[in-house]
């Protein structure tokens, strides 16, 4: 250590150069700064591309589920995909400015517009936007001041499955996961994320009025602190918690779940490898998710991205995307368009009646989403917080 | 190296310097660097509802980790976890190595070094998968232990254990047995010679040659299994370890997760400290 010293100062100075060079991105502007595009141009031969697993399928996984290849084609412009497994992964990726467009689920997209990297996308710049479904323009979770932040790409709600052989009689109620959950102790599955806060706060509306939660996305301390006693209750009957599609599926063929939350796809899947297994949409109603393609607001390649966004959300293109992912489509003309005519039926595409009965994954944020002025409610921070202490 | 003595002294330490610039740099920019900047940021904090990281120096952090009970509990089961591991791998090691080194010869010891290694070829998510599948309700290990009336241990700490314990057993076993053979027949004999039984043989010939190998391979399996958090989320359950518990909140809320990634750091230096002592890197 005696020579120590120069090495010292070499090594402090190193440290101090990058921590000022990483600190000097990240000051706080505060969403809604970035303009709408006015004009698409010429494409710029290039768009990069967050996307979930089966949005952006160029052929590779299964040759018949190939969008890219005939839109590189059309366009000229090549694109650069990178699949995320979860919303967090899609905000952080969002943040390096790389990216050009992203097909961003509920629980991410205010966090998207808070932190003003995305840019609110005019509508009329993408001539399919007319077609998409009323239910899903201008919500609360992907528009913000009246203007909208993406392209609705499609929906799904998530549903209480349940295996037919174990689980009797069969539920009409989310208390089969929460009161009733002691029955199928050890066997009981639930999604493994913050978000799923929102379910037990749906079913506290229904079960607990006094409580008084309008929204299950707009919790304040006392109505969060109730949701968070019933999962931590849950808890002892849970099995495991599950987080990526296939690991469900597996879970209920093998008979380690036996009931909990689903989407329809998972559903599907199950069913078709001889599971079996029913999902129903409970009385109380549902959760679920709807993606919306952004644009960020540093896009490299904006005329690109505003062509994919008009692309993805074609009634044919919709309609593929949606068959191969197992989700209701945006688009209301890509119901004639699918391989299978009855899918849009399945995933209740056009049935807004049924869409009431879901709410969509919102990011909670401090201002009530449910209008009350005069209490604070709980962020996402302090849900995902809360999520930690539920699983202990 | 004797080539350079006829050079000048200046000559060659300009070489030298030149040979090792790149991967000095490499450790201590790249390696240790981001370390460092990484636990700085466990001292800024979060703006909550862009979640950007904001520049204000505060130990809040710390303080959350250090008061809430929830942090304390997850860190003590990962502890207790990596412990298990450690001492599993240990017990499973020791007569394998033994066997290995001193008993087996020829083509039975190539053939069980090559099964020692093979795994280590296969990608970790597929060997935690396939736990995973043995695992199940009707998976081969509820169907051996059924006629003896047992149960498997399902999905829980039991199996992340005993995956870890599975998934780091190379690293514990190559350690013990280079020691092993490396041990002179003759210490041996002489051993025996001098009228010292096997036990005594043992413990006063083997043993000490073995302590610093098994110190060896228990750092890997150790900070290894402290860090994981892949094979608690394929086959934990409803378990969750620091790793997840980081990996949580490394989007949302940059320097609590800094905050919380000191604490499996500061293990493994405590630990390393504890080995260090015993004599264990003596020989790295």
């Amino acid at each position: 250590m005696r020579n120590a010293n120069p090495w010292k100062a070499a090594v402090t100075a190193g440290v101090l150069a990058l921590a000022v060079a990483c600190g000097s991105g990240g000051g706080g502007t505060h969403g809604g700064g970035a303009a709408e595009q006015k004009t698409v141009g010429k494409g710029e031969g290039r768009v990069d591309i967050i996307a979930w697993a089966g949005y952006a399928e160029d052929g590779s996984n299964d040759p018949k589920a190939d969008w890219v290849h005939p839109f590189e084609k059309q366009t000229g412009c090549k694109v650069n995909t990178k699949t995320a497994g979860t919303s967090d992964e899609m905000v952080s990726l969002m943040k390096t400015g790389q990216y050009d467009t992203v097909s961003a689920s509920g629980d991410a997209t205010l966090r998207l517009i808070a932190a003003g990297d995305v840019a609110p996308v005019n509508t009329r710049l993408v001539p399919n936007y007319r077609d998409i479904f009323s239910g899903l323009k201008m919500r609360p979770f992907n528009s913000k001041d009246g203007k909208m932040y993406g392209i609705p790409h499609g929906r799904g709600a998530n549903l209480l499955m349940y295996r037919t052989d174990k689980v009797s009689p069969a539920p009409d109620s989310w208390k089969a996961v929460f009161d009733g959950a002691a029955k199928y102790a050890g066997k009981v599955t639930a999604y493994d994320s913050p978000i799923y806060i929102a379910d037990a706060a749906l079913y506290l509306m229904k079960t607990r009025p006094a409580l008084g939660i309008k929204d299950p996305y707009a919790l304040d301390r006392t109505q969060l602190d109730a949701a968070v006693a019933l999962l931590k209750k849950q808890r002892q009957q849970i099995g495991e918690y599950w987080s990526d599609y296939q690991k469900e599926v597996t879970a209920f063929k093998g008979g380690d779940s036996v009931v909990g939350t689903t989407w329809q796809v998972i559903a599907n899947t199950a069913a078709a490898e001889k599971a079996p297994v029913k999902a129903v949409l409970p009385k109380e109603g549902a959760t679920g998710w709807s993606d919306t393609w952004m644009v960020s607001a540093k896009a490299a390649h904006p005329n690109c991205a505003y062509k994919w966004l008009n692309w993805i959300v074609s009634p044919k293109v919709n309609a593929q995307v949606a068959e191969y992912f197992g989700e209701a489509p945006a688009n209301a003309k890509a119901c004639k368009e699918t391989a299978d005519p009855r899918h849009c039926a399945v995933y209740h595409a056009d049935d807004e009646s049924y869409y009431r009965r879901v709410h969509f994954w919102t990011t909670p944020v401090p201002q009530c989403l449910d209008g009350r002025r005069n209490v604070k409610c709980t962020d996402y921070a302090e849900w995902t917080r809360a999520w930690t202490e539920i699983k202990g | 190296m004797s080539a350079t003595r006829h050079e000048p002294r200046a000559r060659a330490r300009g070489r030298l310097a030149a040979l090792l610039a790149p991967p000095l740099l490499w450790l201590v920019l790249a390696y240790l660097g981001s370390l460092a900047v990484l636990l700085l940021s466990a001292f800024w904090t979060t703006d909550p509802f862009t979640s950007d990281v904001v520049h204000t120096w505060t130990t809040d952090n710390f303080r959350d980790i250090l008061t809430t009970p929830v942090y304390r509990t997850v860190a003590l089961r990962t502890l207790g976890i990596a412990v298990a591991v450690t001492l599993l791998d240990a017990l499973l090691a020791l007569p394998m190595a033994f066997f290995m080194a001193r008993v087996a010869a020829g083509r039975l010891r190539r053939a069980l070094l090559v099964a020692v290694l093979t795994p280590l070829w296969a990608g970790y998510l597929v060997k935690a998968y396939a736990w995973r599948v043995m695992l199940g309700e009707h998976g081969i290990v509820n169907a051996v232990l059924a006629p003896l009336g047992l149960h498997g241990p399902g999905y829980g700490t039991a199996a992340v254990v005993l995956v870890l314990a599975y998934l780091w057993l190379p690293y514990m076993i190559l350690p013990v047995h280079a020691a092993l053979e490396r041990l002179p027949a003759h210490q041996l004999e002489a051993s025996a010679d001098l009228g010292a039984g096997t036990l005594r043989t043992l413990r006063s010939v083997v043993a000490p040659a073995v302590r610093p190998a098994l110190l060896a391979g228990s750092v890997f399996t150790f900070s290894l299994s402290l860090g994981d958090y892949l094979t608690v989320q394929i086959v934990g359950g409803r378990t969750q370890l620091l790793g997840n518990v980081i990996a949580s909140q490394v989007t949302l809320d940059l320097p609590l997760a800094a905050a919380l990634s000191a604490v499996p750091v500061a293990l493994v230096v405590c630990y390393l400290a504890a080995v260090r002592r015993a004599g264990a890197l003596d020989s790295l």
